[in-house]
């Protein structure tokens, strides 16, 4: 199969590459031309990393849900529901109530005392070298893990949604990806990946709620009468796919792992870099507020739609058509749109997944490459003093090319790996390392620099450990490293530990530490609730 | 002026005085607000949740009991996370424009207007 050549084979039976391609080139060229236009007004770091903090509540919130709703939520829940039944589904909840912490304890306060970057926040009251470097270093990690993940499973959609096989093929489709997304990153700055996220938004939202439509229509409405023909479907043990324990409920040690993943996605998302960074687009607090509230309303639609998209995989394809396809369970969504639509709409979805993978990526490059030009280069490096305000956004462009190169290595070398353990570690990581920090920051008035520190690094540490001595990475069935098996901790997801050790260390830390900052947390204190002396919107 | 030339504390009172707000009874009112609304919905949220996670990972029985035709428990109460998500969202949108937003723009206001 890898002899070094390009196919363009059958992938799916009845999938059209060039159909697919056209209507994914068609929304490259669209995205590039906004991107080209967005770029003109590009000049300061403000207008680079927050697009001059001038998108409106609304645009916000649907760029948020375009920068949160991946090929993984897409593809993987809908495929998760059609084979798993309703385990799939538990993904979509912790996703959705995850919001609420950002709603309620971090956008607002985060919007009004921060600048560009969670270290920002940080930094307002505390030592800024050493809170930056680690605030960075956390940011860089998790967009790190979470970049590798969705740039790896771009190799499996290559071939299930272009129908190019072959390693050179899926490589080079993997580079052109990576290299547009560069692109859109290094052009267009925060505005012009925020016009990607909005466009894909719009279009994959559009498209599961056209799905869903029709696949209740063709049930005459009936939800009852889907989940009874997806259960017929499935045959004997199909009743098993309406109640939860399909994949989970196997031993004790798989409902612990269960309950460890679900306290990471509710407690990951608020501490999400790239999520963090899309609130200081808007203008003010309150556009922030309304930010996430179309970013619930969205996304927590798309989810009731992949419930109905995935039940209807299982019902009018089938879990053993969908396991027999290349890409597997991922290839449920698309299987329902050939089955619904034929080619065309196969054809629709599929340019659609790949940009997803576009605009999550360049989403993620951009925050990286932001926390390392304003934290390290600009505070650590140069201590606050860099001389010409364009070098910052020099270093952050040169930045964003590196991450985007190392991102095409990545992604072509874990090609053919399984990574899927990478995107719980993102979620671990930003629960354990990012959200005690920022949550003892805004709320804790005695917290300091040692608390943080420990917090930060404690965090990283305790997670990145656990989940390289976890049976995700050998020992388990699906583990990346087969032949050997050197782990000791049960759980795949280590949130269960991790969180609650990073948020004693950061307590901990804190009390050791005689340091306390009265007068400015005086001052963020009264910044963050009342949006006095707030970054303004850029006025051009 | 671009928001790149603004450091942390320019054309804002000096320190002392950002203690002289938040010793205020309005800004003490404020956080009152905020935090009584705040820290007891994400208990109750957290809560919720939670019990739907244990519920779901050692009660598949429960889960699986019919309501109305193939609708089971499992489904009503995980679209009940939802409902509940959104209307959380809607209370405190609803409280953060009565209750939290005026006093917040008055205090505001207060700061900034002294500065000049």
């Amino acid at each position: 199969m890898s002899n070094g050549t390009v196919h363009l084979a059958q992938a799916v039976e009845g999938i059209n590459p060039m159909l697919n391609f056209s209507i994914f080139g068609a929304f490259v060229v669209i995205t590039l031309i906004i991107v080209f236009r967005a770029s003109r007004n590009t000049k300061t770091a403000s207008d680079y990393y927050a697009a001059g903090r001038a998108f409106s509540g609304p645009q916000n919130g649907i760029a948020i849900s375009g920068d949160y709703l991946s090929a993984a939520s897409f593809l993987g829940i809908c495929g998760a529901i059609a084979v798993n039944g309703y385990d799939g589904f538990l993904y979509s909840i912790g996703f959705l109530v995850a919001w609420l912490v950002a709603l309620l304890l971090v956008a607002e306060l985060l919007r009004n005392t921060g600048k560009f970057t969670m270290g920002d926040v940080l930094a307002f009251r505390m030592r800024q070298r050493p809170v930056r470097a680690a605030a960075a270093l956390s940011t860089l990690s998790v967009s790190f893990f979470y970049l590798l993940a969705q740039m790896a499973g771009g190799g499996g959609l290559v071939n299930l949604l272009l129908g190019v096989q072959g390693a050179v093929g899926q490589s080079v489709v993997i580079a052109a990806v990576g290299v547009v997304m560069i692109i859109y990153v290094l052009i267009g700055g925060m505005k012009g990946t925020t016009w990607v996220q909005i466009i894909k938004a719009a279009l994959l939202i559009t498209g599961a709620f056209a799905m869903t439509m029709w696949v209740l229509a063709l049930y005459g409405f009936n939800l009852s009468g889907l989940l009874a023909e997806a259960v017929n479907m499935a045959g004997d043990n199909g009743e098993a796919m309406l109640a939860p324990g399909a994949k989970y409920g196997v031993s004790e040690m798989s409902k612990l792992n269960f309950l460890s993943l679900g306290v990471a996605l509710v407690l990951g998302t608020a501490g999400l870099p790239h999520v963090l960074m899309r609130f200081y687009t808007v203008p003010t607090a309150k556009e922030a507020r309304r930010s996430v509230v179309w970013a619930i309303v969205l996304i927590g639609a798309f989810y009731l739609f992949t419930l109905v998209l995935g039940y209807g995989a299982a019902a009018l394809v089938g879990s053993e058509t969908i396991l027999a396809a290349p890409g597997g369970v991922n290839s449920a969504a698309p299987l329902l749109a050939r089955a619904l639509g034929g080619p065309v709409l196969l054809g629709f979805i599929s340019a659609v997944a790949f940009a997803t993978i576009l605009a999550v990526v360049a989403g993620l490059t951009i925050t990286a490459s932001a926390s390392f030009a304003h934290d390290v280069y600009a505070n650590v490096i140069k201590k606050g003093a860099v001389e010409d305000k364009n070098s910052e956004v020099r270093v952050a462009r040169i930045t964003a090319l590196v991450i985007g190169a190392l991102s095409i290595v990545g992604g072509i070398l874990a090609r053919d790996q399984n990574v899927a353990f990478l995107v719980a570690l993102a979620f671990a990581v930003a629960a354990s390392a990012n959200l005690p920090t920022i949550l003892y920051s805004l709320f804790w008035k005695r917290f300091n620099t040692t608390g943080a520190l420990c917090s930060i690094y404690g965090g990283l540490i305790i997670t990145i450990t656990l989940i390289v001595f976890s049976p995700a990475v050998s020992g388990g069935e699906n583990a990346m490293i087969k032949g050997v098996d050197f782990h000791w901790f049960p759980l795949s997801n280590p949130g269960l530990v991790s969180i609650p050790l990073s948020f004693f260390l950061g307590w901990l830390g804190t009390v050791l530490s005689k340091e306390h900052n009265e007068a400015k947390y005086a001052e963020m204190e009264v910044r963050s609730l009342t949006g006095a002396g707030a970054e303004k919107a850029t006025v051009h | 002026m671009t928001d790149m030339e603004r450091g942390p504390s320019d054309g804002q009172p000096p320190e002392g005085d950002w203690a002289r707000v938040q010793a205020s009874p309005e800004f003490q009112e404020l956080r009152r607000r905020l935090r009584t609304f705040v820290f007891p919905m994400t208990a109750i949220f957290l809560g919720w949740y939670l019990l739907y996670v244990l519920v779901a990972a050692y009660a598949h029985d429960f889960m699986a009991i019919k309501l109305v035709g193939n609708i089971n428990v499992g489904l009503v109460f995980g679209l009940l996370q939802f409902v509940s998500t959104f209307v959380i969202t809607a209370l405190y949108v609803r409280f953060a424009g009565r209750r939290l937003d005026p006093l917040g723009d008055k205090i505001r206001n207060e700061v900034e207007g002294g500065s000049q």
